[in-house]
């Protein structure tokens, strides 16, 4: 692998590589403090004019970046210098943050202007904007990070943003509950990344990217080692992009305003755990072992969590589970070394996902708070343009050609079945599930009678231009954005492919024979046709159920059987409560009662008083006389040395 | 001559301070803390940063038994003396809106109080130092005895019982040490850290040592004066316990127990890692549930010292390191921590999390003092908190993967408690204690700045403060590893 080199005009590009972050932060700063005080036109300009200033420096960075390049970073300071550990605050430069930059601050500037409408009625309003900022900072730090320390700067701090967020409207306590369980749940990962990071400075002396990729291929480390450093990474990955078993904190997440679950819990900050791993894809590439389980656990979480989107009848907590699900097909792409297709659903996803996070928002915005779907139906008249990029949003995720899902999704089956023909297997039933609870969405929402009360019906109104547009563009990248990946069949230019090449090249010499193309085109037109295929019919099924037999999903509690099973999420949740919640807490009370009190503080007190000679020495102490104590001290110091002269 | 400035200006101004009454009192003790902590500024400007002893003195105190009033200050020392000369004058303004009666006895014994703490961490001769260790408790014991809560006496009095134990056996310890120096009898530093003694000797010297700085941290299971002395000392006295007096425990392992006894060490280091700790995760785990905000700070305290205490032992660059960086932040933290908590009380006239809640509702910069001092705590990247644990955390690991691992729990148990009692305190619906809770004071702010300045000043960039010790840290683990 060819040296991280340093720009020649560097100070230019580090002031650059500086702003980009900086400026959301200053947005923070201002917005934060005039909270309340600055009108809501300052609001807006200052929180959408930082990131979109940063959206065009990262534009200027991507078109002036030398092709084919290896990258660059620009040190800013030192940030921690002990012994031989030293972590300076830096930023990298190369293929993988620029799209994750410009993916960042672009969704985020889309999401930062559809904010303005959607919270516009809020008086936390100037607050919102000063935490969305702060995000945007967080998570910027996170991907243009030279070193796994700036990553765990971002990582936790995208963590703090989700936390305040989550929790925006903080007079409701199972909106705090759920902030706070995001962020413990997080911490679990984190502890699993940090752990990592500290076995990464003890085999390779460094945490700087570049040192440590270049050195791996050939150091000799042992293959549990890297196996370890990988597991622990994918723990941390497994905290912050909700796979199995850490993530129950995202469905919960939903209580946040829904600008918030589009950027944060469904574009940006949840797939950092396929950012870190395609950071590190030279270490995983070392670790077959890793990548297998990387492979299962997306694969589980992908059909685990799209059953329970089967049944869910709160229209964020469907596509809440479908994000869990989605993020599951990117570890699964991982897993098995598709590693440049894996970003591509990344990219993809961020485009369909916060359109459909935002199109809810616009639904929910129209019924006045409703999320519940049973009370919906028909809105198609109300909200045509809401309805129309919906649509397109759903089209994309269920992988219905030629909008962007379909490439994305395609290529993550082709080389899942070329990996394992099982897997390849479950990975379709994921995606006739997706398709089946995202029409089924659609259909309760848009079609049918109304089914909300009359003051909603009085109310239903298509959203302002601050949020309509919004929609717009993204369902022209929903629709459009497939073709940067183009399947080998249809062109032999992957753009994407060949723009992120770079990154790979360490992994590719290491493994030659995961990145070559095998398959022929008649397999590739199969695959395609039998996904295709399967995304139809569970669309015509929600069809059939939704749209031709009218049925409306039970009301609360009459479900039965299975289906009782997955509505109430399989019970994990209460699962989780009795065997880790309920303990520890009974621990906290126990060891205090039972242990400091019962135990550790009578003997202690017992043997003090033993050892001080007993109850009259102690009686002139609690008589309050401990100067004297002291003294006798003092005079005790002055004897020993008065006695140690005499003796000489 | 800069050492002894430092150390006898406190005393000279608490002999005034103590023939002043009320709000004259306070004034000049306050103006007198911020003077030593422009000297103590002078000194770090003037220090040469390698690992020499610098502003030192070596004066015969008591010549014919070898005890020299020997005393000066390298990077560790200096680090010890800047924490102490920046908080003390917080913790006096932090007490500008209470009434102590005879504030003149009160403001004199924190001056008083901060010679002794000041004493111990510039001290180079062992009885130099055990004097001061006993010097800086005596104020203490008044503190609490005297404008205490209403369980006082009994409490203080445990305190007592506590340390007064462990300073005799450290004393005994000392006096044994003493009496190995070979030719004329010498208490001086450079006498105890050349002492070859057998590792049996070693072996039982080092738990005499070891168990008065073990008590003062405190390290499980010396710990259970701890919770009650914090809760019921007036809040100026439990910062001084926490912010600075604690420091005198884990400072004293760094400099009169890891070069003393290298041998004693590395037999007992493993147990002392497994005591540090479970001390780690029980106090973590009890601060969940407590209802007391003084009593969950202290065990809260007790979790983050444990980590602290095992970065010592763990005799490599980034324990040690970290443990210099995380005591200042610890006594940051943790003194914003009881302020925030005595301004709670001090408008609701309650502590209990129970009765709380809804705060942020009605004071906006309270909220964003509180949550910044609580992502110090709870070692939110870019904040203080951070590099200790980062840098403790790493050195654990390094040590031993599972210890480093089980310790690593604390930054999970850690938000627990901490985001568990803020929901409660701070976010919610008001209630009739909560509602109209003012937001904070000018004076208020004037403490809360300067702390939070150094959340991020040492979160941003802890090279400040590290590249001061770390000659000093290199040199100690070259003596231990001689």
């Amino acid at each position: 692998m060819q040296q991280i080199q340093v720009p020649e005009n560097n100070a230019a590009m580090a002031l650059i590589c500086l702003l980009i972050p900086l400026l959301p932060f200053i947005g923070f700063v201002i917005n934060g403090l005039g909270n309340g005080k600055l009108p809501k036109s300052v609001v807006t300009l200052v929180g959408c004019g930082s990131v979109l200033v940063s959206f065009l420096l990262s534009i200027y960075l991507f078109i002036s970046f030398p092709a084919g390049s290896v990258g660059y970073t620009t040190e800013i300071f030192n940030w921690i210098k002990v012994g031989s550990l030293s972590i300076p605050f830096a930023f990298q430069i190369d293929q993988l943050s620029l799209i994750m930059l410009l993916l960042v601050t672009g969704v985020g500037f889309i999401i930062h202007v559809y904010s303005a409408g959607y919270m516009s009625h809020d008086p936390g309003f100037g607050k919102f904007f000063a935490f969305l900022n702060l995000f945007i900072f967080s998570m910027l730090l996170l991907v243009m990070g030279a070193n796994y320390a700036m990553m765990f700067i971002g990582w936790e701090g995208v963590g703090l943003c989700s936390y305040l967020l989550i929790g925006f409207w903080n007079k409701v306590t199972p909106y705090n509950n759920a902030a706070k369980k995001a962020f413990i749940m997080n911490r679990i990962g984190d502890l699993g990344f940090l752990l990592a990071i500290f076995l990464i400075f003890m085999t390779y002396g460094s945490v700087t990217y570049s040192e440590v990729f270049t050195q791996a291929p050939t150091l000799p480390v042992s293959s549990e080692m890297i196996t370890a450093i990988t597991l622990l990474l994918f723990v941390g990955a497994m905290g912050k992009s909700a796979q199995l078993p850490l993530y129950t904190w995202l469905p919960d997440a939903m209580a946040g305003p829904t600008p918030v679950s589009a950027l944060i819990h469904a574009a940006t900050m949840v797939t950092a755990g396929i950012y870190m791993v395609l950071r590190s894809n030279v270490l995983y590439t070392m670790a077959p072992i890793t990548l297998e389980f990387v492979a299962i656990i997306g694969l589980a979480t992908a059909v685990f969590a799209a059953s329970i989107g089967l049944f869910q009848n709160d229209i964020k907590k469907v596509l809440a589970y479908s994000t869990v699900s989605q993020l599951g097909y990117m570890f699964l792409a991982l897993g098995v070394m598709a590693y440049s297709t894996s970003f591509f659903h990344v990219l993809t996803h961020a485009f369909f996902k916060a359109l459909l996070f935002l199109g809810a928002g616009s639904v929910i915005h129209a019924m006045s708070g409703e999320q519940d779907m049973r009370n919906m139906g028909g809105l198609r008249k109300a909200l045509p343009v809401t309805f129309i990029t919906m649509l397109i949003g759903t089209l994309a995720i269920s992988g219905i050609p030629p909008f962007a899902g379909f490439f994305s999704k395609d290529e993550i089956l082709a080389h899942v079945f070329e990996h394992n023909k099982i897997m390849w297997a479950f990975g379709l039933l994921a995606s006739f599930m997706t398709s089946f609870y995202m029409f089924r969405l659609m259909f309760l929402t848009f079609f049918g009678g109304f089914r909300g009360t009359e003051e909603q019906r009085h109310h239903l109104h298509e959203s302002p231009k601050s949020m309509t547009l919004p929609l717009i563009i993204l369902a022209i990248l929903s629709t459009i954005g497939g073709f940067m990946g183009l399947p080998p069949v249809f062109s032999e230019n992957h753009s994407l492919g060949n723009f992120l090449a770079p990154l790979f090249t360490a992994s590719q010499q290491l493994n030659p024979e995961a990145f070559g193309h095998h398959m022929d085109h008649a397999t590739e037109y199969m695959l395609m046709g039998i996904s295709v295929v399967v995304a139809l019919i569970a669309a015509i099924i929600a069809y059939v159920i939704y749209v031709s037999k009218k049925s409306v999903p039970a009301a609360e509690g009459t479900e039965t059987g299975l289906h009782k099973l997955i509505y109430n999420k399989y019970y994990i949740d209460e699962l989780y409560d009795s065997i880790i919640v309920k303990p520890v807490m009974g621990l906290s009370t126990g060891l205090y009662r039972f242990v400091e009190k019962g135990i550790i503080d009578p003997v202690v007190h017992g043997f003090g008083r033993i050892t001080m000679g007993g109850g009259r020495g102690l009686r002139v102490l609690q008589s309050g006389a401990i100067g004297s104590y002291l003294l006798t001290m003092v005079a005790g110091i002055i004897l020993i040395l008065v006695l140690n002269y005499i003796m000489r | 001559m800069l050492t002894a400035l430092l150390l006898f200006w406190p005393a000279l101004a608490g002999l005034l301070v103590l023939l002043m009454k009320g709000e004259a009192a306070k004034k000049t003790a306050f103006g007198a803390a911020v003077i030593e902590f422009l000297i103590a500024v002078y000194a770090a400007v003037s220090f040469e940063p390698n690992a020499a002893t610098q502003f030192e003195i070596n004066q015969p105190w008591i010549q014919n038994a070898g005890i020299s009033f020997h005393i000066g200050m390298d990077g560790i020392s200096l680090l010890l003396v800047l924490l102490t000369a920046f908080l003390v004058p917080l913790i006096i303004l932090s007490s500008f809106k209470h009434t102590y009666n005879n504030a003149g006895t009160f403001y004199a014994l924190i001056l008083f109080m901060q010679m002794g703490m000041i004493g111990s961490f510039v001290a180079l001769d062992a009885f130099v130092f055990y004097f001061f260790w006993e010097v800086a408790l005596i104020p203490i014991y008044f503190i609490c005895g005297i404008w205490g809560g209403e369980r006082r006496v009994p409490v203080t009095f445990k305190f007592f019982i506590y340390t007064i134990f462990g300073s005799l056996f450290m004393l005994v310890g000392f006096v044994y040490l003493y009496f190995q120096t070979p030719g004329t009898h010498t208490s001086d530093i450079s006498a105890f850290y050349n002492l070859a003694l057998s590792p049996e000797n070693q072996s039982w010297v080092f738990w005499f040592i070891f168990l008065a700085f073990a008590i003062k941290m405190p390290v499980f299971p010396f710990h259970t004066w701890q919770p009650d002395t914090y809760t019921e000392a007036p809040t100026p006295g439990t910062m001084l316990l926490s912010g600075i007096m604690l420091k005198m425990g884990i400072y004293g392992v760094i400099r009169w127990l890891l070069p003393v006894v290298p041998a004693g060490v590395a037999q007992w280091a493993d147990v002392v890692l497994v005591l540090a700790i479970i001390g780690i995760i029980y106090g973590a785990i009890i601060a969940i549930r407590q209802n007391d905000l003084k009593r969950l700070t202290a065990f809260s305290s007790i979790s983050h010292v444990g980590l602290i205490a095992a970065g010592l032992f763990t005799l490599n660059m980034q324990g040690l390191q970290g443990a210099m960086i995380q005591m200042l932040s610890h006594g940051i933290n943790v003194v914003g921590m009881f302020f925030l908590i005595d301004i709670i009380f001090r408008r609701t006239g309650t502590r209990e999390i129970k009765a709380l809640g809804g705060i942020t509702q009605y004071a906006k910069f309270f909220t964003i003092a509180f949550m910044i001092l609580l992502l110090g705590t709870v070692a939110l990247p870019l904040t203080n908190g951070f590099v200790g644990e980062f840098l403790l955390l790493s050195g654990v690991f390094q040590y031993n993967y599972i210890m480093g691992a089980v310790a690593g729990l604390t930054i999970i148990l850690g938000s627990v408690y901490l985001f568990r009692m803020f929901q409660r305190v701070m976010f919610g619906e008001a209630n009739t204690t909560t509602a109209k809770f003012t937001d904070l004071t000018a004076s208020e702010l004037a403490v809360l700045i300067p702390l939070i300045i150094l959340v991020f000043w040492i979160g941003l960039h802890p090279n400040t403060f590290l590249n001061i010790s770390e000659p000093a840290v290199q040199n100690l683990l070259s003596i231990i590893k001689r």
